[in-house]
């Protein structure tokens, strides 16, 4: 007597009957799969978003300040470092010059940011690979070399010349794609930005727990500043990406409630043929936890396929393909991701919360179906 | 071997198609004979075999089988009773399609959990007494008549039960087939196996290896009669 | 609350569950009722057939208990960046009042529904179902657990506010704090050493005489409830210091990380195991009296011993590696 034995004999035939029943069993794997395609997806996506977000963030100082008028973020004069630099646990403050610029010739935002290695190389700029590609789209396949002159347009109208002096890697393009490094200089001559004034601060702190009661300080001695918490940005990015995912769930989970309609049926709709079986079985000697066990194990199959098989289809979906389905949905970028390529990231964390959310109730809808069918009269088979 | 007592099965009870298919049936069944339950079609002669076989459990009366009362057993443990016990031949044999001879055979004995090699060797065995070992690997689909008898016969053998039972074995049978699963029967007889067949059909209940007749009318025992 | 879909998953989870045991207990009810076993009506007959369902639906339900404990925790560890000060589950549990009421309720339903698992399959192997009455009626103590679990579950789970203030492991399970936490702390790691292996070699002494011997059983069903709990403080007590390499640092949570190469989900899992196994040779002990259980329930007490013992024999030597593997040195301490 072995149980295990029992139950490698039970599993060969479970097998054999699903390779029997082909058809049947193919048309719930397919739908059972995309479904688990889909989710996996939004999961996926959402993912590793929010983990490109903590990448750009990693680089980011612990604390920005930014002042506002009129409840809008405006330039920041840089006398106010002063005061602020005398906060004790202050370390350093830095004023910081960056905006948007909107380049007519390729239809793009790029994000100017002066560089301070750059100051001493004024006329030269460091870019993303987003602004590279963009720029070709002239000539295809060609990107831009380095020592090739791009044009700028200045606040008046009058054009500056920048050379290319490098170009930006990164393990994340989100980070850099959009990006232009320039000099102060030749950011003061695009932007009409006074020189007293900057467009926000960055502050390094000696003690990172220090930094909620820093921040107090600041908008006690500038009322009109906001100062920024590089914590608070990365919870916000938190919220925003897993409320946007689970809304796409929920709106998923019509299309989930559908199938999981199709599972009840097929698993209520026994064919003749398969009630027969059944029937055939327990007249032979199985009995009704025999049966259950084999329809446990017929779960177990079709469930891990479609769960497998929507996983991978999933990751070649999402860190391959682009998102193809739902890059306008979800991110809202501009247009300078044609060929984003978020960077792989896939935990355990995620295959168990996709398993909560498909294979548990797919089996929960099972098991009333799988109980009926295991209970037929083992002398059913003699009346028919 | 099994004795029945003042048995009484009734299907849908309470409900307006209520059905009595049997009704105060006494009757004993001794060990290494051989017994025909005969009676038109709707006689309750397959309700009584499916109670006799354990298959099913009265709505009252009594059964013990070996001296062990088995009336009120759950399930769960009739089924290993059946399994040890009982070789069922089906009307029609009803193989399983779309699997081997070999496997078909096996199946009866894949609850008891024993090794696969000595289930497969005992399976060979059966079927090679069956002269049918060459057809150990073909689909029963493709099988001829004789051979799909022959494969039910052996799969009914697989866990070495003490008593065959065949509902209606012969009834779509040409004569030449009829003959020859009775001869089987024959032979497992001789061998020491106790035998129960339901039908209608005089090749069967009317065979020299008969050694009881119990006729069936109505879901009542009409009489018994022995035949040698 | 927050819409993140480890949070939905739970939710769906735990509302699946608990709904599977309501029916359970609905047909509980029925069959506390009806039984009569020397019957052969249909309506006996359809009870019967019932059994099969409420065994497979509870069977599958303890699964899901399972995994939901895992993946509760797995998730307040994940959410845990949503809070000011958290740093991994202790945080986000803390969060509101609901946190670690619903982590222990789900200890305890996972542990009980392990226990009925083995009364029932007891019950099982005798042929006149002789615990029938009792198992159900065990079935319908059960159920409100699991539905009390599944509300302060939703009540925690539904009241997260990101942006509260929380404390951090490090805080929860110091010694600066005064609770009943800190004083398992601030227990001397040789006292807490040597009370957790002395505990484990008597509990698997035990086993192995039930297992041998059929004796002791009630003794070894008490040792393995309190092994247990000597496993969960000498976890924090102790081990947890061993794996972080960091003398002061104590939390139960961490070791679930990637970091420690999710060690602590083996060592939870084994303590489960064990205390099911353990307490359940115990649970079952009263029932040997029984004819038809005379000679079946020891050996089902003997398996039973076997994988309790074994569990144990697992978080001992992922104990013992830790310990004889880490860079920490608690000469100092």
């Amino acid at each position: 007597m072995g149980a295990l034995e029992k139950q490698r004999h039970i599993l060969d035939f479970t097998l054999s009957s699903l390779g029997r029943r082909k058809g049947k069993n193919i048309a719930l794997i397919i739908v059972y799969t995309f479904v688990i395609f889909l989710l996996a997806s939004v999961l996926f996506l959402t993912d590793s978003l929010k983990k490109e977000a903590s990448q750009i963030l990693q680089d980011t100082p612990e604390m920005t300040v930014q002042r506002l008028v009129a409840g809008r973020q405006d330039l920041i004069p840089v006398h106010y470092i002063e005061a602020i630099k005398q906060i004790k646990g202050v370390q350093s403050v830095t004023p910081r010059l960056w905006g948007y610029y909107y380049d007519a010739r390729s239809g793009a935002n790029y994000t100017l940011m002066v560089n301070a290695e750059l100051n001493d190389h004024a006329g030269e700029i460091i870019i993303g690979t987003g602004v590279s590609m963009r720029n070709a789209t002239s000539m295809p396949n060609h990107a831009v070399w380095k020592n090739d002159v791009l044009p700028f347009k200045t606040y008046d109208g009058s054009v500056v010349p920048l050379k290319v002096k490098g170009f930006l890697s990164s393990s994340s393009e989100l980070v850099t794609s959009d990006l232009v490094l320039v000099s102060e200089a030749d950011f003061r001559k695009i932007f009409p930005i006074a020189k007293d004034h900057a467009t926000d601060l960055v502050l390094k702190v000696r003690n990172g727990k220090e930094l909620a009661t820093i921040a107090a300080k600041i908008t006690q001695i500038h009322p009109d500043c906001r100062p920024i918490l590089r914590e608070d940005i990365l919870r916000t990015y938190n919220a925003v990406f897993d409320w946007r995912g689970g809304v796409i769930l929920m709106v998923l989970a019509g299309g989930f409630f559908a199938f999981i309609i199709l599972a009840w049926d097929k698993a209520t709709g026994l064919s003749a043929e398969e009630k027969r079986e059944i029937g055939i079985l327990k007249a032979i000697g199985w009995e009704t936890s025999d049966i259950l066990l084999m329809k446990f194990w017929e779960g177990a199959a079709v469930s891990l396929t479609a769960f497998f098989m929507g996983i991978f289809l999933a990751y070649l979906h999402i860190f391959l393909a682009s998102s193809i389905l739902f890059e306008p949905f979800l991110k809202g970028w501009s247009v300078l991701y044609p060929h984003f390529r978020l960077t792989p990231y896939v935990n355990g964390y995620q295959i168990a919360v996709l398993f909560f959310l498909t294979v548990i109730p797919y089996t929960v809808v099972t098991i009333v179906p799988s109980w009926r069918s295991a209970t037929i009269d083992p002398d059913s088979v003699m009346r028919m | 071997m099994i004795h029945l007592q003042d048995i009484r099965k009734v299907f849908n009870a309470g409900k307006p198609n209520e059905f009595v298919a049997i009704q105060g049936v006494n009757l004993s069944i001794d060990s290494h004979g051989a017994t025909a339950l005969k009676g038109p079609s709707g006689s309750g002669k397959t309700t009584l075999l499916s109670l006799l076989g354990c298959m099913a459990r009265p709505t009252s009366g009594r059964i013990t089988l070996q001296e062990r009362e088995i009336t009120s057993l759950p399930e769960r443990f009739l089924t290993a009773i059946r399994r040890e016990t009982f070789g069922i031949i089906f009307q029609q044999f009803n193989l399983i399609k779309g699997i081997t001879a070999l496997e078909n055979v096996m199946l009866p004995a894949y609850p008891t959990g024993a090794k696969h090699a000595s289930l497969k060797k005992r399976a060979m065995a059966l079927l090679d007494l069956m002269n049918i070992a060459d057809k150990a690997d073909a689909k029963v689909e493709w099988l001829s008549g004789g051979e799909t008898q022959r494969t039910a016969i052996a799969r009914a053998l697989i866990n070495n039960p003490a008593i065959i039972i065949a509902d209606e074995p012969t009834a779509h049978l040409d004569t030449a087939l009829s003959r020859e699963f009775m001869e089987i029967m024959r032979q497992l007889k001789n061998e020491g196996k106790t035998i129960v067949i339901a039908s209608h059909d005089p090749i069967a209940y009317a065979s020299d290896v008969i050694d009881r007749v119990v006729e069936m009318r109505d879901g009542i025992l009409v009489s018994h009669e022995d035949v040698t | 609350m927050t819409f993140h879909p480890g949070i939905l998953a739970l939710l769906l989870g735990s509302g699946l569950t608990s709904s599977m045991l309501c029916y359970s207990a609905y047909e509980g009810v029925r069959i506390i009722r009806d039984w009569d076993i020397n019957s052969g009506s249909e309506r006996q007959l359809e009870l019967e057939r019932k059994t099969y369902l409420v065994s497979t639906v509870m069977s599958y339900a303890l699964g899901f208990q399972l995994l939901s404990l895992l993946l509760f925790i797995y998730t307040a560890d994940t959410i845990s960046p949503l809070f000011i000060g958290a740093m991994c589950a202790a945080g986000s549990l803390k969060v509101n009042g609901f946190g670690y009421p619903t982590l222990i309720a789900k200890i305890i339903s996972c542990l009980l529904a392990g226990l009925w698992l083995i009364v029932n399959a007891t019950d099982n192997q005798a042929h006149d179902y002789p615990l029938i009455r009792t198992k159900y009626w065990l079935l319908l103590l059960l159920t409100p657990v699991v539905l009390a679990e599944t509300t302060m579950q939703a009540g925690y789970l539904l009241s997260l506010k990101p942006n509260i203030i929380t404390s951090c492991c490090a805080i929860l399970f110091s010694t600066d704090t005064n609770s009943f936490v800190s004083d398992l702390i601030s227990l001397p790691h040789s006292l807490a050493l040597t009370v957790f292996f002395t505990s484990a070699a008597i509990t698997m002494a035990l086993g192995l005489l039930v297992y041998l011997k059929a004796k002791g059983i009630l003794l070894f069903s008490l040792a393995s409830l309190i092994h247990c709990i000597f496993s969960i403080v000498a976890l924090i007590s102790f081990i947890s210091i061993y794996i972080y390499e960091l003398p002061t640092h104590h939390c139960p949570f961490c070791i679930l990380h990637q970091e420690y190469s999710y060690v602590g989900y083996p060592l939870y899992v084994a303590i489960l195991v064990s205390a099911v196994s353990g307490i359940g040779t115990g649970v079952i002990n009263p029932f040997r009296t029984l004819p038809s259980l005379h000679n079946v329930i020891f050996r089902i007490q003997k398996k039973l011993a076997l994988v309790s013992l074994l569990s144990i024999l697992v978080f001992v030597l992922i104990t013992g590696y830790s310990i004889l593997f880490s860079n920490l040195s608690m000469e100092a301490y």
